[in-house]
């Protein structure tokens, strides 16, 4: 049986920063005309083309400034890394690859693609799904035992 | 310069968004991918929100061939399902649940000076290195 760990569960401030992530790939497609898909847009800049660098710097400095504008006005919310560094290594690894080779992640399939009815992003975001959820379930319950 | 300032300006959106939601912390990201165990399902409302806008903008976006600021839209192409798309995907969600970052919420997490992050952007992009390396010696052969 699924046990819902309520005292976690925090569906409107889920939903408000969905819309807001939602309201951003908005933006982003109908201002510039692109999808806002996070690991092609940082992956495009290890191959560089012409007049198509200063733009991904953009996007990227905007998200690494999300944070730094917040903590001018208010505390952070909760960011917890637990994994150790070896795994952490692996994980990056992983999901630089996985993303280049899938052409996209949680942002181009999952928002972007379904938001644009894509089956071809509808097959990815099943399948990183379901490796994640496994994922979690090796690590958290058949090595550990937990 | 407008496509560059619109793009700092989606970029900061989104990064407001993967804070304000609890994607950017990795502890509840797991939580989320935790089904057998105490499971925290609030991720599931991130994606169903975004996607309740996203429908509308890229419907909007469908029927226009240039986008208001006066760019091509450029909506992806591509519809093979095929090999590379999956095992892409298996990798990435592997690596997911690992440490719970995927790329987005790995940038923010690294913009709010985060060591981890950090060590997971640098082996993030690493990986994508390594993927163009692949791809290069793939197409010379």
């Amino acid at each position: 049986m699924i046990e819902i760990a309520w005292d976690n569960f925090t569906p409107w401030s889920a939903l408000a920063g969905g819309v807001i992530i939602g309201l951003s790939a908005a933006a982003f497609i109908l201002l510039n005309g692109r999808i806002a898909g996070i690991s092609g847009i940082l992956g495009g800049l290890l191959v560089p083309q012409k007049r198509d660098v200063l733009w991904r710097v953009a996007f990227l400095a905007g998200m690494l400034a999300a944070p730094v504008i917040w903590m001018m006005t208010a505390d952070l919310p909760a960011i917890e890394i637990n994994a150790s560094y070896p795994v952490i290594v692996v994980a990056g690894l992983l999901v630089g690859i996985g993303t280049r080779y899938g052409s996209g992640c949680t942002s181009g399939h999952g928002v972007c693609g379904l938001s644009r009815l894509s089956v071809r992003s509808l097959l990815a975001t099943l399948t990183f799904m379901v490796a994640g959820f496994a994922t979690v379930y090796i690590v958290r319950h058949l090595l550990t035992g937990a | 310069m407008k496509f560059s300032l619109a793009s700092f300006g989606a970029g900061l959106l989104f990064g407001l968004g993967l804070l304000i939601s609890g994607m950017a912390n990795p502890e509840k990201v797991l939580g989320f991918l935790d089904i057998a165990g105490q499971w925290d399902p609030s991720l599931a409302f991130v994606m169903g929100g975004a996607i309740l806008v996203g429908l509308f903008a890229f419907t909007l976006a469908k029927k226009r061939t240039l986008s208001f600021l006066g760019f091509d839209m450029r909506l992806p192409a591509a519809d093979r399902l095929d090999k590379r798309l999956i095992i892409g995907s298996v990798l990435f969600g592997a690596g997911w649940g690992l440490a719970g970052f995927c790329p987005g919420p790995g940038l923010v997490a690294l913009g709010a000076g985060e060591t981890g992050a950090l060590v997971f952007v640098a082996a993030m992009v690493a990986g994508m290195g390594l993927f163009e390396l692949i791809e290069k010696h793939r197409v010379s052969n």
